[in-house]
């Protein structure tokens, strides 16, 4: 396989999906994913990411577009000939076979002889630290334990992609944790490509080496954890990765990346021109409350604002706060003893830096 | 302390173990639950269990022959068959005794129907002899007697005989009869004083001098009495049975009454095996006689056959039924159901438009040209008929199981097998088909216990080849009135559901079962 395929070991090449002939689940889906790759799908739900999974595996046929693994097209190829590693969002161990059992199937069904199916069973019940429950039933195990079976299941035929779809969503938020660190382990050390469906934007983050942000069918970014975080490249992806502070104005100028805001109070800000449009046109400034400046520390687009409440969460302080009209700005104050100590009904200067305010799309919804 | 020797019994906090106020706790809450429960439980005992065990009972019980001719049965304890003699007078006595009194209440007829299962030609033998019981020439005796002394014309005088304190001492058959002669008179609501007293007191009173010790006397004139009756002339009962019918004579027939004189009796039983017990004991019915082997064989291998049959055609149904969105599902369940909203005798007879000779079915083939109108295909009368009819009617009762345990296997199991690499069927026979067996278990019982004890259908459609044990069942309850064999019959038939019930939950695990 030459290296241009190895960056191309999944490819989604406009790929269209609609169950019912009137609404499109998946509208022009174009997506590249690397080999060894841990890509995640994260949405909200019914953005189609499920759809997406299944048409990869092979369970829904695409309504147009081509899917291609490994440089081959695969929507003539059946699912049982893909080869393709699935977690299934319920599990779906076999509640009539052992654990053992389970995993012995895909091996049966591939026809490897009984001693080397006992040894690879074995390995695989070991690498997700389960090897005194061969002789259980799905019934018998708790969820967690479950879905390490079903992932050891995805793993033992040593599949080179693994499709999870929402794999963790049952488990509570401290196996979750665990989880998570288990799943990132095993694949570095199988060098396997994942794809994972989510709709936890922490465990996208924590997770994934690019994470494509879905909505209504489309994909809004793609991008590295970092990236997204950082330099959303739309209101949706901002909204829904992290928290961020929204401020509505018109694009009064621009002059390349530096865009100027007229905010619907009136006042003037500076922001960074990412998504909007041309002078005259409705923006939403998006500024994440970590980097709003208080007091003395701002600079830049320094404006009056009254605090109106504080929440001490030990590492930081959240401060709400009525800036340029909006009663739900927020602003992070971390909790260290150089940081400026405010009080609710103070008025204080606050500010951010050009760079930080992002000057994007105005959603129709 | 007074847990010292059990410190690891968790203690409540009024200081009793654990458990024991946990027991408490809820001991209040079951009382509770089962008063629910009561007026269920009462209701299927009286009207469900009840009949059961009363039919189950029925199947041995045979108090009839004891209780009809108890001193009889007494008599014949001497007397054994394998010695190829009738019985000696004194059984032919108690029968004299007890036949006119079973005449008299008109149940020596039903006596005689319940032996007649047994050995044929016992009813007739009891319904004849029973009309002549009263006319035997013991009406000698009677007038010897009177001719001695007139007085025993009277009825009041034999009512002073027996208000005597020795009466029953001194003369204990006389004593025995009469009171069962009392009692006769008190159920015809007849006045004791007015009735004549029948032959065969006068009779009893002649066997009681004869045979009396050291007499006391009970009567003035005693004495004479008894010197008198000692030489009247004897009058042979045999003689007189003999001379009613012949086969009083025989050693079988009396064999017979012996056999079958316990209260409880396994004859019916035996009979419903093609079995009967004969003066060698047990032994086979002779073979033109064995037809419930053959109808239970019948009746469980047609039922298998149809079992299977809805089971084949039940099972792609419901599956395609699961693959439908629930509206168009529902619906077509509905239509599954159809067949209920007709009379199962409608149903039945429209196979039999179908399925005859002359029938629908029939016709489109010869004019399609498939089969000759000379060899129109015999499909009614036989089991043919029977099982084409039966699986038509029992096969919603396939389905609804069956689909109800489809339904709740989520599509997930065979995504999952198909993406670990298993091909449609392997993915189908390996997953998805041992979570349905639930499913079939649940439908094969109840079809299959529908149909073991179905008689409608078979005795439409089947013809003489095609029905089943249930419809001999029927014809022994309604027809030969003999419910012993029907009880027997559907004893059997009970115990063949329990031990498949038994043996589906050896094999499957009744807990597999699925109803809904
Ligand atoms: N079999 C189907 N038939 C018709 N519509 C479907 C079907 N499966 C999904 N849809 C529709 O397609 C859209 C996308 O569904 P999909 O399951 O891909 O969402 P998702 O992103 O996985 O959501 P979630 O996070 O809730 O799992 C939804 O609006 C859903 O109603
Ligand atoms: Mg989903």
């Amino acid at each position: 396989m030459s290296e241009a395929q190895d960056d191309q070991f999944v490819v989604f090449d406009s790929v269209q999906k609609s169950y019912d002939g009137r609404n499109l689940v998946v509208k022009n889906l174009n997506l590249d994913i690397a080999k060894g790759e841990f890509l995640t799908m994260l949405g909200p739900s019914g953005s189609g990411k499920t759809t997406c999974l299944m048409m990869l595996a092979g369970f829904e046929t695409a309504t147009h577009g081509e899917i291609k693994l490994g440089g081959q097209a695969i929507n003539n190829i059946p699912p049982y000939k893909r080869g393709i590693g699935m977690v299934f969002q319920n599990y779906a161990l076999f509640p009539h076979m052992t654990v053992g059992e389970n995993l012995a199937f895909p091996l049966e069904v591939r026809k490897i002889g009984k001693a080397d199916r006992e040894q690879k069973v074995k390995r695989a019940l070991s690498m997700v630290q389960m090897d005194d429950f061969m002789h259980r039933r799905p019934a018998q195990l708790s969820g967690g334990q479950q879905q390490r079976i079903a992932l050891a299941r995805a793993l033992v035929f040593e599949p080179e992609l693994v499709l999870m779809d929402e794999p963790l969503g049952a488990l509570d938020k401290q196996l979750r944790e665990h989880m998570q660190y288990e799943i990132k382990h095993l694949h570095e050390q199988l060098g396997i490509t994942v794809v994972y469906v989510t709709h936890d934007q922490s465990e996208a983050l924590t997770m994934s080496d690019r994470v494509a942000v879905f909505d209504d069918g489309i994909i809004q970014q793609l991008a590295t954890p970092e990236e997204l975080y950082e330099r959303p490249t739309n209101s949706f992806v901002a909204q829904f990765i992290g928290e961020n502070n929204r401020l509505m104005g018109t694009v009064s100028t621009i002059d390349g990346d530096q865009a100027v805001v007229k905010l619907d109070n009136g006042a003037e800000t500076s922001a960074l021109a990412v998504n909007c449009g041309a002078a005259g046109e409705r923006t939403l400034l998006s500024i994440r409350p970590e980097r709003v400046q208080l007091a003395h520390e701002a600079k830049q687009n320094v404006t009056q604002a009254k605090v109106l409440e504080l929440i001490y969460l030990g590492d930081h302080i959240r401060c709400r706060m009525d800036v340029h009209g909006d009663t739900n700005f927020i602003a992070k104050i971390p909790n260290a003893p150089e940081s400026h100590r405010v009080a609710v009904g103070e008025t204080i200067d606050v500010g951010w830096p050009a760079d930080d305010c992002r000057a994007l799309d105005v959603r129709s919804a | 302390m007074q847990n010292e020797s059990t410190p690891e019994i968790p203690l409540a906090a009024d200081g009793r173990p654990l458990e024991q106020s946990l027991q408490r706790a809820l001991r209040a809450q079951k009382i509770r639950a089962f008063l629910l429960v009561v007026p269920l439980l009462v209701f299927v005992l009286i009207t469900f269990l009840a009949p059961i065990a009363d039919m189950l009972y029925r199947a041995v019980d045979n108090r009839i022959v004891s209780e009809t001719l108890p001193r009889t049965v007494e008599a014949l304890s001497d007397w054994e068959e394998s010695e190829n003699e009738p019985p000696e007078e004194d059984v032919f006595i108690a029968l004299y005794y007890d036949l006119f009194f079973a005449a008299e209440n008109k149940i020596h007829t039903r006596l005689g129907s319940r032996l007649n299962y047994q050995e044929t030609g016992m009813s007739s033998l009891f319904r004849r002899t029973g009309r002549r019981v009263d006319r035997f020439d013991t009406d000698e005796l009677t007038d010897a007697f009177i001719d001695f002394d007139p007085r025993w014309e009277d009825p009041t005088h034999w009512i002073t005989l027996s208000e005597h304190p020795e009466f029953a001492n001194q003369l204990p058959e006389t004593a025995g009869v009469w009171d069962d002669w009392t009692q006769l008179l008190i159920a015809e609501e007849d006045e004791l004083s007015e009735e004549e007293p029948e032959d065969l007191i006068y009779f009893a009173l002649y066997r009681d001098l004869n045979n009396i010790g050291q007499p006391v006397a009970l009567m003035d004139n005693w004495s004479e009495t008894v010197s008198a009756a000692q030489s009247f002339e004897p009058v042979s009962l045999r003689e007189q049975f003999a001379d009613a019918d012949e086969d009083w004579l025989l050693p079988s027939v009396w064999g017979t009454i012996k056999r079958f004189s316990p209260t409880i009796t396994d004859g019916y039983l035996l009979n419903a095996v093609d079995m009967q017990k004969t003066a060698d004991g047990i032994e086979a019915q002779p073979e033109s006689r064995q037809i419930y082997g053959l109808l239970f064989g019948r009746t469980l291998f047609m039922s298998l056959v149809i079992t299977i049959s809805s089971i084949l055609l039940a099972y792609p149904i419901s599956y395609f039924l699961t693959s439908l969105p629930m509206r168009k599902a529902n619906l077509l369940l509905i239509l599954v159901l159809l067949p209920f909203w007709t009379s199962l005798l409608v149903r039945t007879s429209a196979w039999k438009v179908l399925l005859q000779q002359q029938g629908v079915i029939n016709d489109l083939l010869v004019w399609v040209g498939l089969v000759d109108d000379a060899n129109r295909l015999v499909m009614m009368n036989n089991q043919t008929g029977t099982i084409i009819a039966m699986t038509h009617i029992l096969l919603p009762f396939m389905i609804l199981p069956m689909y109800s345990v489809m339904r709740t296997i989520p599509p997930s199991y065979v995504r999952a097998a198909k993406s670990l690499g298993a091909t449609n069927w392997t993915a189908f026979w390996r997953v998805y088909f041992p979570q349905s067996v639930p499913g079939i278990g649940a439908g094969s019982i109840l079809v299959f216990i529908m149909a073991i004890g179905y008689y409608i259908t078979p005795a439409i459609v089947g013809g003489t080849e095609g029905i089943f044990i249930s419809n001999r069942i029927a014809y022994h309850i309604s027809s030969s009135l003999n419910w012993g064999l029907a009880s027997a019959l559907g004893g059997i038939l009970l115990l063949a559901v329990v031990i498949l019930y038994w043996l589906y939950d050896k094999f499957v695990g009744i807990d597999n079962l699925k109803l809904g």
